[in-house]
């Protein structure tokens, strides 16, 4: 059922998508050279064949190491490579771009100053070009915040990399900003170090608020103190040569400046540029095309630094789509087959059906937007049960509302896909914000026993596959299916390979012959029990679906045997899909001192961090999850391998130093609650509610910290 | 060649459904409930249709009334508390095919489900919604319900309902784009038959409320308008329901209501003396949710893939 689960020695190997991959670790010292790793593509989907000529590969990449380790001989001094330094060593241009393997850029403004649409065409150009790119959006949670607050940030930060990008990754190393204020809500998120390079809008300098100017003084003197370097640029009287009302189009101008400080191709900029404004007049794509003229020609006039991002060939993908998890989500629903999606609006699920509302009548599909997520799901649940399996996609407090009809659709066994795109909670909570607190709830939010299907997507091509993998489950084990993505994934865009869909992947056009009516609506197979069901239409099926206590012929049936065969049923369920599922990979070595559990959106992060540690030598493997019910199996045997087994998760616990918290009562992370009750073994965790991703290097401080924790305890 | 198809059509004897091909499960209601008499009417306007068993599809919430889909032989949904117009409303957006009824209580649609009774009269799906009103909850043991009339005792008002009772029809009467109200009592055969009839022919969402007797938890209620058919007033027209001069010698207080005009409706729902009985509001044409939301439903699976492909399309760089 989880191709994506290997067993054995996958040492230098990855698979992406159905290829499999060589990826040998960069030593840190050499990064700027080689990058994070040296990866190259085996052309092969057979992990035989994959792993018998990964060693030639392994051995070029060593040498090639090797030779550069030699050319640097003593000048491989860790203080003078850290990134903080990158700029100030090499950042004025005389002699051309320099070549980077990555950049991060945020570009930070009030809302509705277009910061977003410029982040996503840089984005979407450098995708183009090649790189790899992630972009996710910087959102206030108010609709207008007041102009210049510090909480009001509205952005978005793109990084671009010379390989495939799977996080937002740590400190930015550039930020435009349209006023200094909003730059303090980042900083507060720790987005920038000592060295990120400030392109500020000077025109509050002259503001006629004698309060505004010196807000932008002592801001100034601030940043500088904080190490950032400060370029003031006089963006919205180069605007004004252009566009009275700059407010409208500053967007484009930034773009044109960021497109020669990454050395981007303008012409690819100028027909997505043509693209957004399609439906408006020529003059509005020209004086737009104008200011992005503008901004580049200002860049190369004025601004020193000029950078290029290398793309290695044989990373690019053949064919790609550039979405974000939510946009991917709506797709898959739709390479699904589901004809029905029922929603309430709530962010940060809503998105998905934003896109829906739009493309959907493509695969002749229908958002019905419900009077309550009660109703969607009940609409949702009505629809599935004539047939047509549909899908309700909503967020936490959704979920909340969904709780007795999602324990129907699993005492009934209808069949239903639901997505819950995790935000921060308890209650309204961290609307706009990421957070993975939903997990327990997904797992045990019902009364009574109520085993369902859990998959937890940690990528965003993830979030289009995971809806034609849940559909598919949902109708075989007849079951509700809830797949849980975040707000990291629902905003988050990246270039992932264009999946090659086929109507294999549709629902079948619903069965309507006869039903022989000596076979019960519910023919549990003892062993599995699984059962077909009659649909509506179906002559000789006629049954009365109920939510209260059933027998196999679907009549109510309160006595204890009925019942205790109902649930028995239902839980079996999940025993037989836990059969057909394969351990899942661990990433780095089977073996070792510490390996750090995570599901969800972190396994970028993770990753990241769990590769530099290995890179420098630590004894780090890292695990994902994909299904949280029913968990893949192994779990256990692949722990035993570790010393220390740590989960790494977005939502609440207690600090093991809390006070009063103690081994007795320390509330865990919400995965780690299940694994210890799973395993039975000691399984610590770290997790943070920031409200925000988390980075590679925060990660990294994680492994760091523990590893030193355990020397210790020795 | 000349094989039968899935669909029936070339079956060569025309099936013919009786009464008895509707019942399912022996009704478990209390002696003198009456739910006994509407079920009645739902299975005789069944058979008066001819709806095929296989295709029709009755959804309810929970409650005793909400028991009724046990007792057809059709396909059926028991769902939750409250929640059977949510249910219905999905089987029936992408399903144009079933003929969907519903059945639910005063504390299931004026209730807990209230929200989903507003809008469910706004979409004006093709449903014929049966809500049985006994003023009471039943099935929980005589608590309070929207509908209880003031001063009746009641489990959770020992000392009699504090607030006047509400109104459902002035309630329903004034949602946007109702297209079918009616309101009968049970204990009329004929009344009761010929609006759950025009009920089910109309096309969009019927409302019908029936007063229903509990004669265990509330029997004042029933016995009261029993004895008293004054407060009752039936309402004629041919656009509406029409019934035999033994009907209208039981409902001495009668007059002629033309279901098209909704402010006279509003009038006769707003009247505390005289309960109208009869179909109070018309309209065929108001739109249809359902003809919306099944948009798409002809595509060809290459159709879908095609537009798929198109969507992906829209991403690909
Ligand atoms: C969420 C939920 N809350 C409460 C109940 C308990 N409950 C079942 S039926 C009912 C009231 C039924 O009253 P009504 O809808 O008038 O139906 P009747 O029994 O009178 O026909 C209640 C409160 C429930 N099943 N589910
Ligand atoms: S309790 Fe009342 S409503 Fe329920 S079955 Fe008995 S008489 Fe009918
Ligand atoms: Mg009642």
């Amino acid at each position: 059922m989880s191709d994506s689960h290997v067993e054995g020695d996958t040492r230098y190997l990855f698979k992406r998508d159905k290829t499999w991959w060589v990826k040998v670790a960069v030593p840190r010292t050499l990064r700027d050279e080689l990058g994070y790793d040296l990866r190259r593509s085996l052309h092969t989907h057979d992990l035989e064949a994959a792993r018998a000529t990964r060693w030639e590969v392994i051995e070029e990449f060593r040498s090639e190491i090797e030779k550069v380790k030699a050319l640097r001989g003593g000048e491989t001094d860790e203080g003078k490579q850290s990134p903080g330094n990158r700029e100030s060593r090499n950042g004025k241009s005389q002699a051309g771009p320099i070549a980077v393997d990555q950049h991060i850029v945020e570009i930070v403004s009030d809302s509705g100053e277009g910061a977003q649409k410029c982040g996503q065409l840089m984005g979407l150009v450098s995708g183009k070009m090649g790189n790899g790119v992630w972009t996710v959006e910087i959102i206030p949670a108010e609709i207008q915040p007041p102009a210049r607050s510090q909480q009001g940030a509205s952005g978005i930060r793109v990084r671009m990399g010379s390989k495939y990008m799977t996080n937002m990754g740590n400190e930015a190393d550039m930020v435009v900003a349209f006023n200094e204020q909003v730059l303090y809500s980042r900083i507060q998120n720790g987005a920038y170090r000592e060295g990120t390079v400030v392109l500020l809008e000077n025109m509050w300098a002259e503001d006629p608020e004698p309060a505004v100017r010196e807000q932008y003084a002592e801001a100034l003197a601030d940043f500088k103190q904080r190490g950032l370097v400060v370029h003031e640029l006089p963006i919205q009287q180069e605007c004004l040569k252009i566009v009275s009302d700059p407010r409208k189009g500053k967007n484009m101008f930034v773009l044109g400046m960021l497109c020669h400080i990454y050395d981007r191709d303008t012409t690819m900029a100028k027909e997505e540029i043509a693209k957004i404004f399609r439906k408006k007049s020529d003059t509005v794509i020209k004086i737009n095309h104008d200011l992005l003229y503008a901004g580049y020609a200002f860049a190369r006039d004025n601004i020193d630094y000029q950078f290029s991002i290398t793309t290695a060939p044989e990373d690019r993908l053949d064919s790609v789509v550039v979405i974000n998890g939510n946009q991917a989500a709506g797709l898959g629903v739709m390479a699904a087959g589901i004809e029905m999606v029922a929603m309430y609006p709530i962010t940060p699920a809503t998105s998905a059906s934003h896109y829906l509302a739009e493309d959907f009548h493509l695969t002749g599909g229908f958002v019905h937007q419900a009077e309550d997520e009660i109703a969607a799901i009940g609409f949702a649940i009505g629809s599935s049960y004539a047939g047509k399996t549909a899908c309700t996609i909503t967020s936490g407090p959704g979920i909340a509302l969904k709780t007795e009809m999602i324990g129907l659709a699993v005492m009934a066994e209808i069949p239903l896909v639901i997505i819950d795109v995790q935000r921060g909670g308890p209650a309204t909570g961290l609307p706009t914000k990421i957070e993975q607190g939903d997990l327990l709830a997904a797992l045990f939010g019902a009364p009574g026993d109520a085993p369902k299907v859990v998959l937890a997507a940690s990528t965003i091509s993830e979030c289009f596959h995971f809806v034609v993998m849940a559909r598919k489950l949902a109708e075989s084990f007849r079951t509700p299916v809830l797949i849980l993505t975040d707000a990291n994934l629902a905003t988050g865009v990246q270039a992932i390979e264009r999946p090659d869909v086929t109507d294999e992947w549709f629902a079948p056009p619903i069965d309507q012959s006869p039903w022989d009516r000596n076979v019960p609506p519910y023919d549990w197979d003892e062993k599995t029990g699984l059962s077909e069901r009659p649909i509506p239409g179906m002559r000789g099926g006629e049954y009365i679906l109920t939510g209260l206590a059933h027998n196999r012929n679907s009549k109510i049936a309160y006595d204890t045997r009925s019942n205790q065969e109902g649930m028995d049923m239902r839980s079996r369920k999940l025993a037989a899909l836990a059969a057909t599922l394969k351990a899942p990979e661990v990433h780095g070595d089977p073996e070792g001192d510490l390996l750090i559990v995570g599901w969800g959106s972190t396994i970028g992060a993770i990753e990241e961090a769990v590769d530099l540690a290995r890179a420098a030598g630590k004894n780090v493997s890292s695990v994902h999850l994909r299904f949280l019910s029913p968990l893949e199996p192994g779990l256990k045997e692949i722990f035993s391998r570790f010393r220390k087994i740590k989960t790494i998760e977005l939502n609440y616990s207690d600090a093991p130093d809390a006070p009063l918290s103690g081994i007795e009562n320390r509330r865990y992370a919400q995965l780690a609650y299940a694994l210890r009750a799973h395993t039975l073994m000691d399984i610590d965790c770290w997790s943070k509610v920031p409200g925000h991703p988390l980075s590679p290097a925060t990660i990294g401080r994680v492994i760091d910290e523990t590893l030193e924790q355990m020397e210790g305890a020795e | 060649m000349f094989g039968l198809k899935g669909d029936w059509s070339l079956e060569v004897k025309e099936r013919y459904f009786t009464l008895e091909d509707y019942c399912g499960a022996e009704p478990r209601w209390c002696t003198g409930c009456g739910d006994h008499g509407i079920l009645a009417a739902v299975h005789r306007v069944c058979r008066d249709a001819q709806l095929k068993p296989e295709k029709t599809v009755a959804v309810s919430g929970i409650g005793c009334s909400s028991r009724l889909p046990h007792y057809m032989n059709t396909y059926g949904f028991h769902g939750l508390h409250g929640r059977a117009l949510p249910v219905a409303c999905g089987v029936k957006s992408r399903r144009p095919d079933l003929d969907v009824w519903v059945a639910t209580g005063d504390g299931d649609c004026f209730s807990i489900g209230a929200a989903h009774w507003i809008h469910a009269m706004r979409y004006n799906m093709d449903l014929t919604v049966l809500v049985f009103d006994n003023g009471i909850y039943g099935l929980t043991k005589k608590q309070t319900s929207p509908t209880t009339p003031l001063d009746v005792p009641t489990n959770t008002h020992p000392s009699g309902a504090l607030l006047p009772p509400m109104n459902p029809l002035t309630v329903t009467l004034g949602i946007t784009n109702i297209s079918f109200i009616a309101q009968i009592v049970d204990w009329n055969a004929q009344l009761r038959h010929e609006v759950i009839k025009k009920a089910h022919a109309h096309k969009g969402t019927s409302f019908v409320r029936i007063i229903q007797r509990c004669p265990v938890y509330v029997e004042s209620i029933g016995k009261t308008l029993q004895d008293e058919p004054a407060r009752l007033k039936l309402l004629t027209h041919e656009k509406g329901v029409q019934v035999d001069d033994t009907v209208k010698r039981q409902f001495p207080n009668h007059a002629e209501h033309d279901p098209s005009d909704i402010h006279a409706a509003r009038e006769f729902a707003e009247n505390p003396d005289e309960l109208p009985l009869g179909i109070l509001y018309l309209n065929p044409d108001a739109p249809r949710y359902d003809l919306m939301s099944a948009a798409g439903l002809e595509m060809t699976a290459e159709e879908r893939l095609a537009g798929l492909n198109e969507a992906l399309d829209h991403f690909a760089i």
